[in-house]
């Protein structure tokens, strides 16, 4: 394949402290060459990508995602997943285990890392569950899932609830250095929660969650986490007091980490006036207070990632009482637009939104996948290329993904990727 | 504005309600929160007219002559199922009635298909409930006709707070200015959320008195998103000086919840009784959604008591659900 | 502004006073009447008819008010629902003569939808119409018993009643028609 050279771009990689314009040669899937200013490459014959105008960063890596493939392809398949992840500019993926069956063992491991190496357009890192079937009884084998190229271990979209599993879990976690990512509520408290707990549950008559089904989860398991010293990463952070309790627990030296979603940085309960079910997701949009906590917690590091928790569903299954659609939002290819709202609003600069979206969940991941979240000199070449000023008008029907489920159709947004590269190949060009 | 200059003869036209038709911008009714004063008001002032036409010896009007109404329940009700029934004949509308089995509907996409089935039949207008709040306003946006909302699991029921609404202005002559406190489980209460829209609109001062771990979360501090209410959980004060009292139905389930202890403590501390309605303005009106269970929320003393409007206000919800037909379907055809 | 004063208070004054005359002329007994006003101008013309033949016989004769709201046959291509006002007819009207009054009588539907409401309260032994203008175009067989005055005119032109107690004047005049789409 010819070396392709993006040239005259602003390149933004936090890894590398690098704010500057420039030009990186991309050959044999890996970046051979990264020159800031008119620097010249030191070879010829390449394909010039012209970076005028745009910003070049490193492909996003998405810690949190449902390809629901096994067993769900009607939703998703890892084919139109990933698609939806280049879309968007991820090139590494992570992907839930709350499939049919689970992920909690090697065989389906193989399957996701097979299916992916097949038909896949970005990396995809499977996430294996902590528990077996995800039933919150006994430990999955997390040992031979670890070998076979888990990337952590969570049963997401259920906490375990019994401390002590949790504990053991936590425990077992050390001998493989995998993340154990947590999915924070209480579910009896929970219990028919639709929406998040407030004068809007109230207006519209649906039973709440409270943020303290959330709060009760991650203060339990940072005290988990401190006992066993292993690593807890929560997913999903989406009220104030949680960021709290993270930031207490960072400070005092346990090893967690927490992630946060594009929606719960952006919209709030509001959204749910009207019985939107595309706007139904758990853990609830909250209020304007926890995003301002969020956007802090993203600043002062307490926050260490942006997760999208991409959750498509088939319109069939949101068509329907507010109560009886299922949770989530299909957000891989409107995340970073959401987000740009954010920089443009003046909230968080684009470098913490580059950062929060490649290097530091690069750094959860650790270094067994390769250099992810970074442009330097030897890594794979997953860029992104980006226009910061392209409005744009979402449109699900046009979403590779085969979820549709959003509640921003129709919305303007203003920044958006119009290039991704995953290992020297284009995946999306618009 | 007409002056009408009486003798002894003639009869009293009644005063010109200050308002117009043109106020009128529905064509669904779901809940009371997108209402104004004036729409209210217009609703009342037509259910007058109605009820003129339930005294008269042929109770039928040929308004609606020709449109289908359709009523679709997924909860047991009979009055309110018959009052709209009633309401729909007087005006000389086809009825046709549609009871559907909770248990049956699991996956929603049935629900959607029920009404397209109901709209492919002809229905202008479907009279629904259901036991998950918002269904009709999903059921709004997938027929043409007209929705009316005859109370969805704990959201709205906007018919029922006219209702009252009318009552109270019949015997107190404005709702504007009216003390009207609430007693009971008002967290799930459909009733009380519509009423709280309604009368706060029409300019009344509502009082919630409940259980805390049954009052909605929230209501302290609604900001915009709800209105402003005054929480008494000591019945008595609840009560003082009341020109309306409220009382909800107590769901026996809200003791096998565990959102209260017994019933034995719920009627000590809340059940609105003769001692307590004494502490209420003397011509104070005493009101329940029904069906009541007497000798819990209310004492039958109370329940039947000189002061109760009970059987009135189901009367008057014939005339009330008129109206509301008559102005979602007495007019331009879609 | 009106195109032409067809009749001025004067004229209204010895129009009602005439078609006052008429109705005791043609009712051999006045105890069995009542005057039932369509409204909205029906009600004052039926209520100063009262008082004339109070004046001329002494004879109190009630008066009722019609409202036909819920009878029209036109309530579909309505953009606005008309205002509804109570209906309140004065005792049983079995076997009792009813003159319904209106202001103008042109299609004859309105009529028509009062006839259905009247029957609706009772068995009347007879009802007769008393207009204060009759501007042909009849829809319907419908011809009224007293007239105050025939008014030719045009499909196009608005032929208005205007009394003190609903308006500010009392006179009948032609209104140019309004323009489409105003």
């Amino acid at each position: 394949m010819k070396p392709i050279l993006i040239k005259g771009a602003h390149i933004v990689d936090p890894s590398q402290k690098l704010n500057a314009v420039g030009s990186i040669l991309i050959e044999e899937g890996k970046i051979a060459w990264l020159g800031t200013g008119n620097q010249k490459p030191p070879t010829d014959g390449y394909e010039v990508l012209d970076g005028k105008n745009l910003i070049a960063a490193p492909g996003f890596i998405d810690l949190h995602c449902h390809l629901r493939d096994p067993g769900q392809e009607g939703k998703e398949t890892i084919a139109t997943g990933t698609k939806a992840a280049a879309n968007g500019g991820f090139t590494t993926i992570c992907c839930m285990p709350n499939t049919e069956p689970a992920i909690d063992n090697r065989a389906i491991i193989d399957y996701v890392k097979n299916k992916a190496a097949s038909e896949g357009a970005v990396r995809v890192l499977p996430i294996g569950c902590i528990t077996r079937g995800r039933k919150g009884e006994a430990l999955a084998d997390m040992g031979e899932m670890a070998a076979a190229g888990a990337a952590a271990f969570s049963d997401d979209g259920n906490p375990v609830m019994n401390s002590r599993l949790m504990r053991q879990a936590l425990d077992y976690s050390l001998a493989f250095g995998l993340p154990v990512i947590e999915h924070c509520e209480d579910k009896v408290l929970a219990e028919n929660g639709q929406m998040n707990e407030g004068i809007i549950s109230t207006r519209l008559g649906l039973q709440g969650i409270p943020a303290a089904a959330e709060e009760s989860m991650v203060a339990r398991d940072i005290a988990l986490a401190e006992l066993t010293g292993a690593h807890l990463h929560i997913a999903h952070v989406s009220t104030a007091g949680s960021v709290e309790l993270v930031r207490a627990g960072k400070k005092r030296g346990v090893q967690v980490t927490c992630e946060v979603t594009p929606h719960h940085l952006t919209l709030t309960e509001e959204k749910v006036m009207g019985y939107d079910t595309n706007a139904k997701v758990n853990p609830p949009l909250r209020t304007q207070k926890d995003i301002e906590a969020l956007i802090a917690g993203l600043k002062d590091g307490t926050i260490d990632a942006i997760a999208t928790d991409h959750a498509p569903h088939t319109a069939l299954a949101k068509s329907c009482e507010f109560a009886f659609a299922p949770f989530g939002i299909s957000i891989l290819e409107t995340a970073f637009g959401m987000l740009m709202g954010l920089v443009n609003s003046g909230k968080i600069d684009l470098e913490l939104l580059i950062s929060k979206m490649t290097r530091e969940p690069a750094a959860i991941l650790g270094a067994r996948w390769g250099k992810l979240g970074t442009l330097e000199v030897d890594s794979p070449a997953d860029i992104v290329l980006i226009d910061p000023d392209k409005e744009w008008t979402v449109d699900a029907a046009t979403f590779a993904s085969k979820g549709h489920n959003t509640p921003l159709n129709g919305a303007k947004l203003k920044g958006k990727v119009v290039t991704t590269i995953y290992q020297g190949k284009i995946v999306f060009r618009e | 504005m007409t002056t009408w200059h009486e003798d002894g003869s003639t009869l009293v036209l009644p005063p010109k309600a200050a308002v117009t038709a043109s106020a009128w911008r529905h064509h669904h009714i779901l809940d009371l929160d997108d209402f104004t004063a004036d729409e209210i008001e217009l609703v009342l002032h037509i259910a007058d007219s109605m009820k003129e036409v339930l005294a008269r010896p042929v109770k039928k009007v040929p308004a609606l002559r020709g449109r289908t109404v359709m009523t679709l329940f997924y909860e047991n009700s009979t009055r309110t199922r018959l009052s709209f029934e009633l309401a729909a004949k007087s005006l000389s509308a086809d009825v046709s009635n549609l009871t559907a089995s909770a248990s049956s509907i699991t996956k929603g996409e049935s629900l959607i298909d029920t009404l397209l089935t109901l709209e492919s039949l002809g229905a202008d207008v479907v009279i629904m409930r259901h036991p998950q709040s918002g269904a009709p306003n999903l059921a709004a946006q997938h027929i043409k006709g007209s929705v009316i909302n005859a109370g969805d699991g704990w959201h709205a029921h906007p018919s029922q707070a006219l209702l009252d609404m009318y009552t109270m202005k019949a015997h107190k002559g404005a709702v504007k200015g009216l003390k009207v406190t609430i007693i009971g489980d008002t967290k799930h209460s459909r009733v009380s959320r519509s009423n709280i829209w309604g009368l706060t609109i029409m300019g009344a001062e509502v009082t919630v008195c409940s259980p805390p771990t049954l009052l909605p979360v929230g209501l302290r501090e609604p900001g915009d998103n709800f209105p402003r209410v005054r929480i008494e959980p000591d019945i008595n004060k609840a009560i003082a000086g009341a020109d309306v009292v409220m009382v909800l139905r107590l769901q026996l389930e809200r003791m096998q919840t565990g959102l209260l202890p017994s019933m034995r403590e719920y009627i000590q501390i809340y059940q609105v009784n003769e001692e307590r309605l004494k502490l209420a303005k003397p011509d104070a009106l005493v009101m329940h959604p029904g069906p009541m269970n007497e000798g819990l929320e209310i004492s039958s003393g109370v329940a039947h008591g000189s002061q109760s409007v009970v059987n009135e206000q189901v009367t008057n919800g014939v005339a009330v659900r008129m109206a509301l037909l008559y102005l979602l379907a007495g007019g331009k055809k879609a | 502004m009106p195109v032409k004063v067809i009749m001025t208070a004067e004229d209204i004054r010895r129009t009602l006073a005439r078609i006052a005359h008429e109705i005791i002329e043609h009712n051999k007994s006045l105890s069995g009447l009542i005057l039932v006003g369509m409204l909205t101008r029906g009600v004052p013309l039926a209520k100063r008819l009262a008082a004339n033949i109070k004046t001329f016989e002494g004879t109190d004769i009630p008066v009722g008010i019609l409202d036909i709201s819920l009878y029209r046959d036109d309530l579909d291509s309505r953009e606005f629902k008309p205002l509804l006002n109570s209906t309140l007819i004065p005792g049983d009207i079995s076997q009792k003569t009813i003159i319904l009054v209106d202001d103008v009588l042109y299609t004859g539907r309105s009529t028509r939808a009062a006839l259905d409401a009247l029957i609706d309260f009772g068995r009347p032994h007879a009802i007769q119409l008393a207009v204060l203008v009759d501007r042909g175009h009849r829809e319907l067989p419908i011809r009224a018993d007293y007239i105050g005055k025939n008014i030719p005119s045009a499909h196009s032109e608005e032929i208005k009643v205007e009394l003190t107690e609903t308006d500010t004047i009392d006179q009948v005049a032609i209104y140019p028609a309004q323009e489409e789409g105003q």
